[in-house]
């Protein structure tokens, strides 16, 4: 499905957060919100999914106003995966089930157990299923919080810095999980990132983000070293390696 | 997305089945330790006569009147009410996502204290008579579990309230919680600096929680305030696991949080405010027995519900029992007993947890 974020303005309180934010996401498109912190990326994402309504502007799914959709539909299209997740006494297997409280009634259905089985299948966290996550390492426990959001079957997927605090083998294994979900499955992703090289070698556009408006919407090919150098205020230049962007900061 | 066809692992399969074991074999020992607590006291009932007695085959007329009058109605509000305090616990604790929560912890007791205590000393309500056998009675316990009632439910709403203002934050809810405690428990000992002596003993005698005076229109108004209170948390299990995931995750699921913390609190309140406004105030059930279910089956709400229901009613059971027989033909209040048992076992855990 197609989402769009039209001129959306968003705040807390007296303060306006983000201002005139828009962009579009096609199926299996991977978009990577960037900036310094605190500039509003996860602000941004809270309020593609409506936790946080725009105070101007809108966000559609397929022409359809998210604030007119109700939480579960939101959640049976939107897949979200917050920064942090608090690990508690429950196996992953159960923790994945909880994704599928958006498509549930009343009891948890012999279909729920079979799809929470394929994604931990999908991930290769079988040796983990009945591990509690109070005793997972951080990769392992955003492994389960993305297999969690997957299991909800959503057509977009928001990921908010999937892979801060992740070794190298980690956030490699994560991204290519997310690309793969996004062109095998045609699922939009919109992702916040700090790790400029990573995102842009996962993502196929870029939105840079800079005093909460957008400064610019690129795909790779339009990558400019100006603009990254006026987001975060360190002059950069973007080197080619093997066919990937490197941005490495001048100095 | 849609993901291919998975299979149904044989080894979640025995994870949860153990965990159904749990809960019922729990189940099998609320229903012996139930039947014992019918059949013991001051004068015993042997089981099978119990048995017969709640098919209307009593042994005697006598036994008949002691099981179905005085040990049934008893044992039954043991149960509900160690039923009802557990879930609230459970529900809080996972609600507040705070260890800690409990009905005491919102203050929600004290305040049922201090509606007694207004009641007897403010309203006149507690006039104390002496029956044959000794005992003390309060003149008009309607109105004195009324006033307790209406007090509790001020407490849930002044939490509720301040929680709406505030943001409902766990740790508003503790802190507003805590204050209140402090308040209505200074609001009490207010009160009894100017009561005579005979509004003290009574106020006193109320504080102390007891199952013993339960009968069976208590019993049913119970019933039909906690049951569908307790369905509903079960209801919402799997919303009460999200929301154990963190605020954010459950969001992101499509649970209302912040509705269903607010009605999740007032509902729990309401139980609590059941209990302690017919039976007086019994502690440390809704604390330890969450806890202990815990312990046995994670914190999976699926279980840990119900299992938490079973063991309060369990403890209390066991205590109600306890407290006729220890110092025979006396009897303990309940609440001295849940706390004897329930403070060793909570610390046992604790100490448990620290040691993995």
């Amino acid at each position: 499905m197609k989402l769009c974020a039209r001129d959306l303005d968003v705040g807390y309180r007296d303060r306006l957060v983000l201002s005139q934010v828009a962009f579009e996401l096609e199926p299996g498109e991977i978009l990577a919100v960037l900036g310094p912190n605190g500039v509003g990326k996860t602000t941004l994402l809270r309020t593609l999914n409506a936790m946080l309504p725009a105070r101007g502007g809108a966000v559609l799914v397929e022409d359809a106003d998210i604030l007119q959709m109700s939480a579960r539909q939101i959640a049976q299209t939107m897949g979200y995966v917050p920064q942090r997740s608090e690990a508690g006494r429950l196996t992953a297997f159960d923790a994945i089930l909880l994704g599928r409280v958006p498509h549930l009634h009343f009891a948890v259905r012999q279909e729920d157990l079979r799809v929470v089985d394929a994604a931990i299948r999908r991930l290769g966290l079988e040796e983990l299923a009945l591990r509690n996550l109070d005793r997972m390492s951080g990769g392992e426990l955003q492994k389960v919080c993305i297999a969690r959001a997957l299991v909800q079957e959503p057509s977009v997927l928001l990921l908010d810095e999937p892979t801060s605090s992740l070794d190298l083998k980690n956030q490699m294994e994560i991204l290519n999980l997310v690309r793969e979900v996004a062109q095998g499955h045609g699922v939009g992703v919109v992702m916040t990132m700090h790790d400029l090289s990573a995102a842009l070698r996962f993502a196929n556009r870029f939105l840079f983000l800079k005093k909460g408006r957008v400064l610019s919407v690129c795909d790779r090919e339009g990558l400019s070293s100006e603009v990254i150098g006026e987001v975060y205020g360190v002059p950069v230049c973007i080197e080619w390696i093997r066919g990937c962007p490197v941005v490495i900061p001048e100095n | 997305m849609h993901f291919g066809e998975g299979r149904i692992p044989e080894a979640y399969l025995a994870h949860v089945g153990r965990k159904r074991l749990i809960v019922c074999l729990s189940c099998v020992i609320l229903a012996v330790l139930f039947v014992a607590s019918v059949s013991l006291g001051p004068v015993n009932v042997p089981p099978l006569d119990v048995l017969a007695a709640f098919l209307g085959k009593a042994a005697s007329p006598r036994d008949q009147i002691i099981v179905l009058s005085i040990r049934l109605p008893q044992s039954l509000a043991a149960a509900l009410s160690g039923m009802a305090l557990s879930a609230a616990g459970a529900a809080m604790q996972s609600i507040l996502r705070n260890p800690l929560g409990s009905p005491f912890t919102l203050g929600i007791s004290h305040a049922a204290a201090f509606g007694a205590a207004f009641s007897v000393i403010i309203l006149g309500s507690g006039l104390m008579t002496s029956s044959q056998e000794g005992a003390v009675t309060i003149l008009n316990p309607y109105l004195t579990t009324g006033m307790a009632f209406a007090f509790c439910l001020v407490a849930a709403l002044i939490v509720v309230g301040v929680s709406r203002l505030r943001g409902a934050s766990p740790e508003v809810m503790v802190l507003t919680g805590v204050a209140l405690g402090a308040l209505f428990t200074a609001g009490t000992m207010f009160l009894q600096y100017f009561a005579d002596d005979r509004q003290l003993a009574a106020m006193v005698f109320w504080t102390f929680g007891d199952v013993a005076r339960a009968k069976w229109n208590t019993l049913a108004f119970m019933a039909v305030v906690s049951l569908p209170v307790i369905g509903f948390f079960y209801l919402n299990r799997l919303n009460l696991n999200a929301i154990d995931a963190g605020d954010e995750t459950a969001r992101g699921l499509g649970v209302r949080v912040e509705r269903l913390r607010l009605v999740g609190m007032l509902l729990a309140s309401l139980l609590t405010a059941t209990v302690v406004a017919f039976l007086g105030v019994i502690g440390f059930v809704g604390l330890v027995c969450p806890h202990l279910a815990r312990w046995a089956v994670g914190d999976d709400h699926r279980f840990l519900l119900p299992l938490s229901c079973i063991l309060g009613a369990v403890l209390l059971v066991a205590s109600d029992t306890a407290a006729r027989l220890v110092i025979a033909p006396s009897v303990l209040p309940v609440s001295v007993l849940t706390a004897f048992l329930g403070a060793p076992t909570f610390i046992a855990l604790l100490l448990g947890r620290r040691k993995k």
